[in-house]
């Protein structure tokens, strides 16, 4: 018989994420439908605000594993309390948000308990007894449903692939895990965040449009001469109007490593695409980016598709967007802007 | 005194990615229609680890880069005709499947045996790169996999940047959530490093550093040990391409003042 662990770590405010409340949702879901012991894990400063949250999720046992050691996001401290709560919970399956954190130590835990773990989860359900998990392969171009006969099983849910869940918040007891560090899961020290080198915020993954501008906005114009400057005031008074999230190919910032104008704000934390990223976004506006196939892959969780691009044979036209509208984006982008400023 | 490091660059090979993939069953999983013929790059992240490793070695003296690569022996020697001439390595070939299909654990399995089997491996002055996620699985496991069976407990993905700090310290910008990244400081080696895009452009060819690197690689291929790499335990329902194609509205010889209207309409409805 299965048994469902959910696996989380908490936030600065001890509550628990998004990621983590879908993935809980999932979790939940699954460990009815399985009729299976269900069992909540949390990682953080404190636990128990967290656990309250959970409350109603259907989970019998609350675990926690905290302390000052386990607010940093690190490799050694993560595993250690993940391990120490999954032996407690003896579970054959464990659930986790695809956060960046859990990413980092999870699939460390899953060989230290000879398990097995998938990551960027898009479905996991149970039809008949049998649990099938969903993911894509190379890079958002075919996808895949699978099961898994070895256990335990480690599944991270990718972020915005499942319904936030949510329940009555209640007191709930939670059993503490002592977790005893050796010196050595202390040699890396977490010194601080960063924003991307530009200093501006302009990566929104909650935004629900992603700009992209590709490497035609720092090319010759009709006049002959590059309009970098002009680009980059036109592309960000859009930011500043829509706050979109801005992305970019991987032809415009590798232009910069080539010594080549470019636009300033931009580094490859906004490459989208093969070596980038694919973010989740309602709808997409490309624009002097010609969609060929290693870019737009990192386009399929865009649901709505338009581009701006002089060429009417771009990759865009052939499918890739809704819309592709054959057009000058310095035109049309500054008259966007005006349209927004009066509005 | 000698200051190098021991850079073990992990990384497999992957379809060019302007290659149309279609995949096809097979009686031992899927794999991809044509899968032998199709041209191969080595791995996009992995290549990034690559350069950094060269880049860290170049300001190291003393520092040596190894590539471990699980391939088809025969289009591993087609892409090293490419990488070789970018920057100087060794390399260590390991005969098996690059497939998306396979599963990472038997993957970290090979690899770290093959770097338990270096000469002279000193953990003092290890540092395993790799990409954090490959273009084929896209997982991003195998590296704390890999961490793991070497009894390694400093892992970092995602990265971005990482800096020798006059102490010997580690500096590591990790990628996290919402465009931000995460500093940490590392005492110093062994640790495992998962890069992102890193921050260095792709080095140009050179046939001098080319021809001395082939002179290496080929015997190493011709030598290369077969490793089984499977799936095991895993039993794959079905994989379908999605529906790519849109029927893509073009609009032509509209005014910018037209076509403005629309978008802003767009955005806001």
């Amino acid at each position: 018989m299965e048994s469902i662990l959910f696996l989380g770590t908490c936030e600065e405010d001890g509550s628990l994420g998004k990621p983590a409340r879908e993935t809980l949702g999932v979790a939940s879901q699954l460990a009815a439908q399985l009729r299976a012991p269900f069992a909540v894990g949390l990682i953080g400063t404190s636990v128990q605000e967290a656990a309250n949250q959970a409350a109603d999720s259907g989970a019998t046992r609350f675990l926690g594993v905290c302390g000052p050691d386990f607010s940093q996001p690190r490799y050694a401290t993560d595993s250690a309390a993940a391990e120490a709560l999954c032996r407690a919970a003896n579970a054959t399956i464990i659930l986790a948000p695809g956060t960046s954190r859990l990413m980092r130590c999870l699939p460390g835990v899953a060989h230290r308990l000879n398990g097995r773990a998938d990551t960027h989860v898009t479905a996991f359900v149970a039809n008949e007894g049998t649990i099938t998990a969903q993911r894509w392969y190379y890079r958002q171009r075919m996808e895949a449903r699978f099961t898994r006969s070895h256990r335990p099983w480690f599944v991270l849910i990718d972020p915005g692939a499942a319904p936030v869940w949510s329940g009555i918040s209640r007191q709930v007891e939670v059993e503490n895990i002592d977790v005893v560090l050796p010196d050595s899961a202390r040699k890396t020290e977490v010194t601080g965040f960063r924003e991307p080198e530009a200093g501006l915020n302009t990566i929104r993954p909650d935004a629900d449009l992603l700009f992209v501008v590709g490497a035609g906005w720092t090319k010759k114009q009709p006049d002959g001469k590059v309009h970098a400057a002009e680009a980059e005031q036109l592309i960000l008074e859009f930011l500043t109007r829509t706050r979109c999230s801005l992305g970019s190919s991987k032809s415009l910032v590798d232009l910069g490593s080539e010594g080549q104008p470019v636009l300033s704000f931009l580094s490859h934390l906004n490459q989208i695409g093969q070596t980038g990223s694919t973010p989740r976004h309602p709808k997409g506006l490309a624009t002097c980016c010609h969609g060929e196939e290693p870019h737009t892959i990192g386009w399929r969780f865009i649901s709505e598709r338009r581009a701006i691009n002089l060429d009417p044979q771009c990759g865009w036209a052939r499918g890739k967007a809704d819309v592709l509208y054959v057009a000058d984006a310095f035109a049309v982008l500054k008259r966007i802007n005006e349209l927004l400023s009066e509005t | 005194m000698n200051t190098g490091y021991q850079i073990v660059v992990c990384g497999g090979i992957v379809p060019d990615p302007l290659q149309t993939l279609e995949p096809v069953p097979t009686p031992t999983g899927p794999a991809l229609k044509n899968e032998l013929v199709l041209p191969a790059t080595l791995d996009p992240w992995a290549c990034h680890a690559l350069y950094e490793a060269a880049h860290l070695a170049r300001q190291h003296p003393g520092s040596k880069v190894v590539l471990v690569s699980i391939s088809p022996k025969q289009r591993l020697q087609q892409v090293m005709m490419t990488i070789a001439q970018k920057v100087p390595f060794d390399l260590v070939a390991l005969d098996g499947a690059a497939s998306g299909f396979t599963d990472p654990a038997e993957t970290a399995a090979a690899l770290a045996e093959a770097i338990n089997g270096l000469p002279g491996l000193n953990r003092e002055k290890l540092l395993v790169f790799g990409g954090w996620e490959s273009a084929s699985r896209g997982a991003g496991v195998t590296l704390q996999y890999l961490a793991e069976r070497l009894a390694i407990s400093d892992v970092f993905m995602g990265v971005d940047e990482l800096r020798v700090q006059a102490d010997g310290s580690l500096e590591v910008l990790e990628r996290i959530e919402g465009g931000r990244q995460q500093a940490s400081r590392c005492s110093g080696p062994p640790v495992v490093v998962g890069w992102a895009t890193g921050k260095l452009p792709e080095p140009r060819n050179n046939p001098q550093i080319g021809m001395q690197n082939m002179r290496a690689i080929i015997p190493v291929l011709q030598r290369a040990k077969q490793v089984k790499i499977g799936a095991e335990g895993v039993s794959f329902a079905s994989v379908a391409l999605p529906k790519q194609l849109r029927q893509t509205r073009i609009v032509r010889d509209a005014t910018p003042e037209a076509i403005a209207r629309e978008i802003v309409e767009w955005i806001k409805g």
